[in-house]
């Protein structure tokens, strides 16, 4: 029930709403920046877990969603879980990437290792939820854990160039090596378990090696699962980041020529000019699009009519896939590795008997 | 998961293979349990992948429940934040036709 309650102690409780839900930016330093709201630290205010108050205010917002690319809002959640989700996108959703690489031919002047390091940072297109994780020890590999590709490529000297040229494009063939030189090798029972499948890295234009005429590669290579915790190569984003939700409120009215000058301190389309009776007057349009340089914390006129800060639990997630798994999915997967996680211990403590 | 204390209100719980990802987020909702006192991780060594939970529970209670209760409240906030998420997505593919 709102209780009337006086003006100081409405200020109070405005300064306890903003210790509790914003993230101030000072001039010189960030403050408030740890969530309290645990029970016991503020009264009156209910602050232990409760799974209904936590759906009524919890909300996600998919903002844009193109090839690749996922920008979507998780509002009412705290920032251990935002980040938990966020560390699991970059380091624990499994991938297949090429892990051993057998050479059989390399006379290209790209030394083995270097050319095995770039075979395994080329993603792959396979749904790792099709694989098991390979068992430890294993050097050989079974169908049900491997993928295999061979990439056997030969340079030679192109008969029909002209004499005078000197581009290596009419002068060589296969000069250049590429991922779409790169084909499935089915292991075991593999084309009867993936009919339609068609195993191959996501991108065709990835330039693995430059040839000579004379000069050979011909490789053989087993993809594995593995997780970005490994090996970075497993890592399914592109990169996956968080940002909080700017929050901008001007102090005081700002009129004419401070106006202007406010409005060229942030980004574009944050502050707009409205001409209110004949004066321009600044009103924050649009918060969101602001990438907080600071810029008014080094004009000693502005600096004390705005209040930088974010909203404590509203988190712009955006999610950048490497093609092999659309950003939908992974968020999903993530989530989904957190609640395996949890139910990994649930599973320990219930069968060991705690002493 | 191994448990380690003077009396069953506080333990420190040895987590192996985790890290501030799961240590972080349970710690978080260890804490919202007003049954609980103290409630901590750290991790002993970066080079181990290993984290010491530690949890104080006020009272005569013994400190396994908040651990417990913790772990489900995570998996249904996990739970919930996906069926949202999924929902949304379905919802927005679906306006978009």
């Amino acid at each position: 029930l709102p209780v009337p309650l006086s003006v100081a102690a409405m200020a109070a409780k405005r300064g306890t709403d903003e210790m509790r839900d914003r993230v101030v930016l000072g001039e010189f330093g960030v403050r408030n920046v740890h969530t309290t709201d645990f029970p016991g630290n503020y009264p009156g205010y209910e602050d232990a877990w409760d799974q209904r108050r936590f759906e009524e205010a919890f909300r996600v917002d998919v903002i844009r969603e193109e090839e690749g690319v996922l920008e979507f809002d998780m509002v009412g959640i705290d920032a251990a879980i935002a980040n938990a989700f966020r560390r699991i996108l970059l380091a624990e959703v499994p991938t297949m990437a090429v892990e051993k690489v057998f050479v059989y031919n390399n006379t290209s002047i790209v030394q083995d290792e270097i050319l095995a390091h770039r075979l395994g940072l080329i993603p792959i297109k396979a749904d790792p939820r099709l694989f098991e994780y390979r068992n430890q020890g294993d050097e050989e590999g079974t169908e049900i854990d491997t993928l295999q590709f061979q990439l056997k490529i030969k340079c030679s000297r192109n008969p029909q160039a002209a004499k005078e040229s000197s581009d290596p494009n009419e002068l060589y063939f296969n000069h250049k090596v590429y991922s779409k030189h790169m084909t499935w090798v089915p292991l075991g029972n593999q084309t009867d378990l993936f009919p339609e499948a068609d195993f191959r890295p996501v991108h065709d234009d990835i330039l693995i090696a430059l040839l000579r005429p004379g000069q050979e590669i011909d490789v053989l290579m087993h993809c594995v699962k593995g997780v970005g915790k490994d090996h970075a190569k497993f890592s399914p984003v592109a990169t996956a980041s968080y940002r909080l939700l700017p929050d901008i409120t001007l102090l005081q009215p700002v009129e004419d020529e401070a106006a202007e000058k406010l409005q060229k301190c942030f980004s574009p389309g944050v502050i707009e000019i409205q001409n209110i009776k004949g004066k321009k007057v600044a009103r924050v349009a649009n918060a969101r699009l602001d990438t907080f340089s600071r810029e008014v914390f080094r004009h000693e006129g502005l600096k004390n009519l705005v209040r930088l800060a974010r909203v404590r639990n509203h988190y712009i997630f955006s999610v950048e896939s490497t093609g092999i798994l659309p950003p939908d999915v992974l968020v999903s997967e993530a989530i989904k590795i957190l609640m395996g996680k949890c139910q990994r211990f649930l599973n320990e403590l219930d069968s060991v008997p705690m002493e | 998961v191994q448990a380690d204390g003077t009396d069953g209100n506080c333990v420190t719980f040895v987590l192996h293979d985790e890290d501030h990802t799961l240590g972080n987020s349970l710690r978080y909702m260890v804490m919202k349990n007003p049954d609980v006192e103290f409630c901590g991780y750290c991790i002993t060594h970066p080079s181990e992948s290993k984290i010491n939970f530690r949890i104080q529970t006020r009272g005569t209670l013994p400190a396994v429940e908040p651990f417990r209760k913790g772990l489900t409240d995570l998996m249904g906030v996990c739970q919930h934040v996906l069926n949202t998420f999924e929902v949304r997505l379905l919802l927005k593919s679906s306006a978009a036709f």
